[in-house]
């Protein structure tokens, strides 16, 4: 055979190349530019093509997918308007640790830097919110560019990978290469396995403790599902207190007696005390985000600080650490069980006797109490009626911004890692229910709940007719305060209750507007009839969004305000006044 | 608690792929999370295996200098981060093209103290000079500094170059 006859197209090598890194759906939009890839697209049939109603939302479903099953997140747009729309995504990819690989379309190589139509530079923008980007500039580095793109993005600590690709690269011929395996990069090789020296030192460390807690976040979920097996075990081997961050949930499961609940900002009192009463900190995947600590220079100062993170650019970023272990979560638990086993430490009981002691005081505190009525339906008790409704049922939750998220994450209870889907680092409104579109691809008969807010919902609420043509039987619960909720409580807290434009003026009705696309609306206001309304989201088996009508005024606590202690929580409405927040803490966000 | 550090210049040596974009990366990893460069060069240095290096001298405290080169060390392209402030004795270069115009005793003066710095005139005119300078960074500023007074037109710095002392590559 010439080689003219075996060669491929770009377009139909790229096909080839993204099966044999076994992806089986791709979340994307056509485009000029990638008409050639959506030709490809049409003559197989292993590749399933999810046609989303806006870029973002594309690479947000590609998060949920990637969340809930540990595999890359595919993403396909057209170039200039079609990749800029997915910079939104891509960032929150970024900042939650979330392999995802982004396809581009791009102008033709020889028009790039012309202005040409629908041209942007897609990897000028995309440099500092992804991982890593490529632009191919010749079919013969197509194949093996997108093999390495995939070992990035789910290597070390994983992230979004863009690959630009100018439309003649995808037109143009040429052979195609499998990939070789296992991929030697030349430069990027993540430390996985711990320094064993530091592993003796940090069972010296946790068996001497007399005021420990394992602080522990979403680079657990990120090392897979056996990371969490593992800390489950660590942890009650020791016996002692554990608490998540708000990525980390499901990664110890929520009904253990071990377990303080989510620490940080709107994180439980006991968790947060624990954390600065504690005298060693054992942080396994968190990154110490500003959310968590506070006020820098009054986090857990008492404490010695072992540092668990694969990537050595988190460990003394923003807390000095006393011991950092760089290598991957299973792998270093793997170890700490494995020495702990070996050494059968004694630890000092009577001391960690009085510790739980005082935590339990701090538990006594109830700290996330609220008073349900017969009039209104406060938001808790909306999730709290949720969860009872949904706990014996395989189920998955992705939220949207706001007081809600923070509600949810209070009162839904994480017993499995993946389960859980939330935009933490970015904080994006309009993340939600697009990564539930892709739980729901991803686990078909699962129960798949957008915890939502009124206003986040309306950012990619066009996402309906998505779930509308795919049949993803998707549910969107609203806990509607009328409000941008979360900035409504800060105006309360920090502007002097002026509500400057934080008020819903002229919603949908929510109830009428699944209707238009053809999924189900339900709603209701009333406590009695809340459970009624649950039961029956969960039998139809189609698209629904619940209104439910919540309390406009209720804040979500405890809260941290920015820039104070961990000791300075507010715990309820009560609290604000004798605690006017810092200048310092006002310009923070 | 952390003890109140004080800021240090480090001279970092980094070595890469050499490919479009990767000094962008270098570049826009310092502006996006506000770390400031003194000096930067950068060329390709390994022909056969397509490597560039890079020279950056920054200023940090320990913390944030640790944090630098985590940073630089995550990026994919990025082969070897070294430290050559921390890892004691290394050499540093700069090389300058002084420009000085001037007549009289002043261009006398000036040809005399390019002398004096071992610089080469690499240019004349009758009422001008181009001096080539090389040396540590001081002595590039304290030559730029007397030709000041002797008709200073223009200067040209390449940055910093730098290795370790003794036979050990970076
Ligand atoms: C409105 C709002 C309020 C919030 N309030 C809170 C709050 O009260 N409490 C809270 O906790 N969060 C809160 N957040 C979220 C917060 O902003 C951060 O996203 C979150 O705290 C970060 O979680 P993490 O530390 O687990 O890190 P992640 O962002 O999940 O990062 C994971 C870390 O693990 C490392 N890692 C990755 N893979 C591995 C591996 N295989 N092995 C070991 N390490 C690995 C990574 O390098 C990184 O350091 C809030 C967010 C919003 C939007
Ligand atoms: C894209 C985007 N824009 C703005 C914000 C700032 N923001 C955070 S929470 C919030 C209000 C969310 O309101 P809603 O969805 O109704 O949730 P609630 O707080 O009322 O539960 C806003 C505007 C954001 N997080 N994301
Ligand atoms: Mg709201």
């Amino acid at each position: 055979m010439k080689p003219e006859e075996s060669a491929t197209t770009g377009a139909d090598l790229l096909v080839k190349a993204l099966i044999d890194e076994e992806v089986e759906v791709v979340f994307g939009y056509p485009g000029g530019a990638v008409l050639p890839i959506y030709d490809s697209l049409f003559k197989q049939n292993r590749l399933r093509h999810i046609l989303v109603r806006h870029e973002q939302a594309a690479v947000h479903a590609a998060e949920g997918y990637a969340r809930s099953t540990g595999k890359v997140g595919v993403v396909l747009v057209t170039s200039g308007p079609g990749a800029t729309n997915a910079v939104t995504g891509l960032t929150d990819a970024l900042m939650d640790s979330i392999p995802v690989v982004c396809l581009t379309g791009q102008v033709p190589t020889h028009l790039i830097g012309n202005d040409a139509f629908q041209e942007a530079d897609t990897t000028g923008i995309t440099r500092p919110c992804t991982k890593h980007n490529y632009l191919v500039k010749a079919v013969g580095d197509l194949a093996r560019t997108v093999h390495e793109a995939f070992y990035v993005a789910r290597s070390g600590r994983p992230g979004p990978v863009v690959i630009d690709l100018p439309k003649d690269v995808l037109m143009n011929k040429h052979d195609y290469e499998a990939p070789k395996k296992p991929v030697q990069h030349k430069s990027y090789r993540p430390q996985v396995k711990p320094d064993p020296k530091k592993i003796e030192q940090a069972i010296d460390l946790i068996a001497a403790a007399k005021r420990p807690v394992f602080y522990t976040g979403g680079g657990v979920i990120n090392s897979g599902p056996k990371a969490s097996k593992l800390l489950a075990q660590f942890v009650r081997m020791t016996g002692y207190p554990i608490t998540n961050t708000l990525m980390g949930l499901g990664a110890f499961p929520a009904s253990d007696k071990q377990f303080l609940g989510m620490l940080g900002m709107h994180g439980t009192y006991e968790a947060n005390l624990a954390m600065y009463h504690c005298d060693v900190l054992i942080d396994i995947g968190a990154r110490f985000d500003d959310r968590i600590t506070g006020k820098l220079a009054e986090f857990s100062p008492k404490s010695k600080k072992i540092h668990v993170d694969i990537d050595p650019s988190s460990i003394n970023k923003n807390v000095r650490i006393d011991l950092p272990i760089v290598g991957d979560a299973a792998h270093v638990l793997e170890e700490l069980i494995r020495v702990w086993k070996a050494r059968q430490p004694r630890t000092d009981q009577k001391a960690l006797k009085a510790w739980w002691a005082e935590i339990e005081k701090w538990r006594g505190r109830n700290c996330l109490a609220y008073k349900q009525d017969k009039e209104t339906i406060k938001p808790q008790y909306a999730l709290e009626r949720l969860y009872h409704h949904i706990k014996d049922r395989d189920h998955y939750i992705t939220t949207e911004v706001g007081q809600h998220q923070m509600w949810a994450a209070q009162f839904l209870k994480f017993e499995q890692p993946n389960h859980w889907m939330t935009s933490g680092g970015l904080g994006t409104m309009g993340y939600g229910f697009p990564a539930a579109m892709g739980v729901q691809i991803a686990h078909p008969d699962a129960l798949v709940i957008d915890v939502a807010g009124e206003a986040s919902i309306m950012m990619n609420i066009q996402e309906l007719s998505t779930v509308a043509q795919y049949r993803l039987p998707v549910k969107i619960f609203v806990l509607n305060n009328q409000y941008m909720g979360m900035v409504r409580q800060w105006q309360e807290l920090l502007h002097g209750g002026r509500y400057s434009e934080s008020y819903m003026e002229s919603l949908p009705d929510f109830v009428k507007l699944a209707d238009a696309f053809g999924a189900v609306g339900l709603r209701t206001g009333d406590p009695a009839e809340l459970d009624g309304v649950i039961q029956e989201m969960i039998k139809i088996n189609k698209p629904v969004i619940v209104d439910v009508l919540v309390d406009k005024a209720e804040n979500c606590f405890p809260m941290i305000p920015s820039g104070a202690a961990h000791y300075d929580m507010l715990l309820g409405p009560n609290d604000r006044a004798e605690k006017p927040v810092s200048e310092e803490g006002m310009v923070l966000v | 608690m952390s003890p109140i550090e004080s800021a240090s210049r480090h001279t970092i040596s980094i070595l890469v792929d050499n490919e479009p974009g990767i000094l962008a990366r270098v570049v826009g990893l310092f502006s996006g999370r506000g770390y400031n460069i003194e000096s930067l060069t950068v060329a390709k240095t390994n022909e056969k295996e397509n490597l560039s290096r890079i020279t950056i001298v920054t200023t940090g405290t320990p913390m944030v200098i640790e944090q630098i080169k985590a940073q630089l060390d995550r990026l994919v392209p990025v082969h070897r981060v070294r430290d050559l402030t921390l890892e004691g004795e290394h050499v540093e270069r700069e090389l300058a093209l002084v420009k000085v115009k001037g007549s009289g005793e002043k261009r006398v003066e000036a040809l005399r103290l390019a002398d004096v710095f071992r610089a080469k005139v690499i240019d004349a005119k009758n009422d001008s000079f181009v001096f080539e300078v090389t040396g540590a960074s001081d002595k590039v500023d304290t030559f730029i500094g007397l030709m000041e007074k002797l008709g200073l037109v223009d200067v040209g710095r390449t940055g910093i170059v730098a290795t370790t002392r003794g036979g050990e590559a970076i």
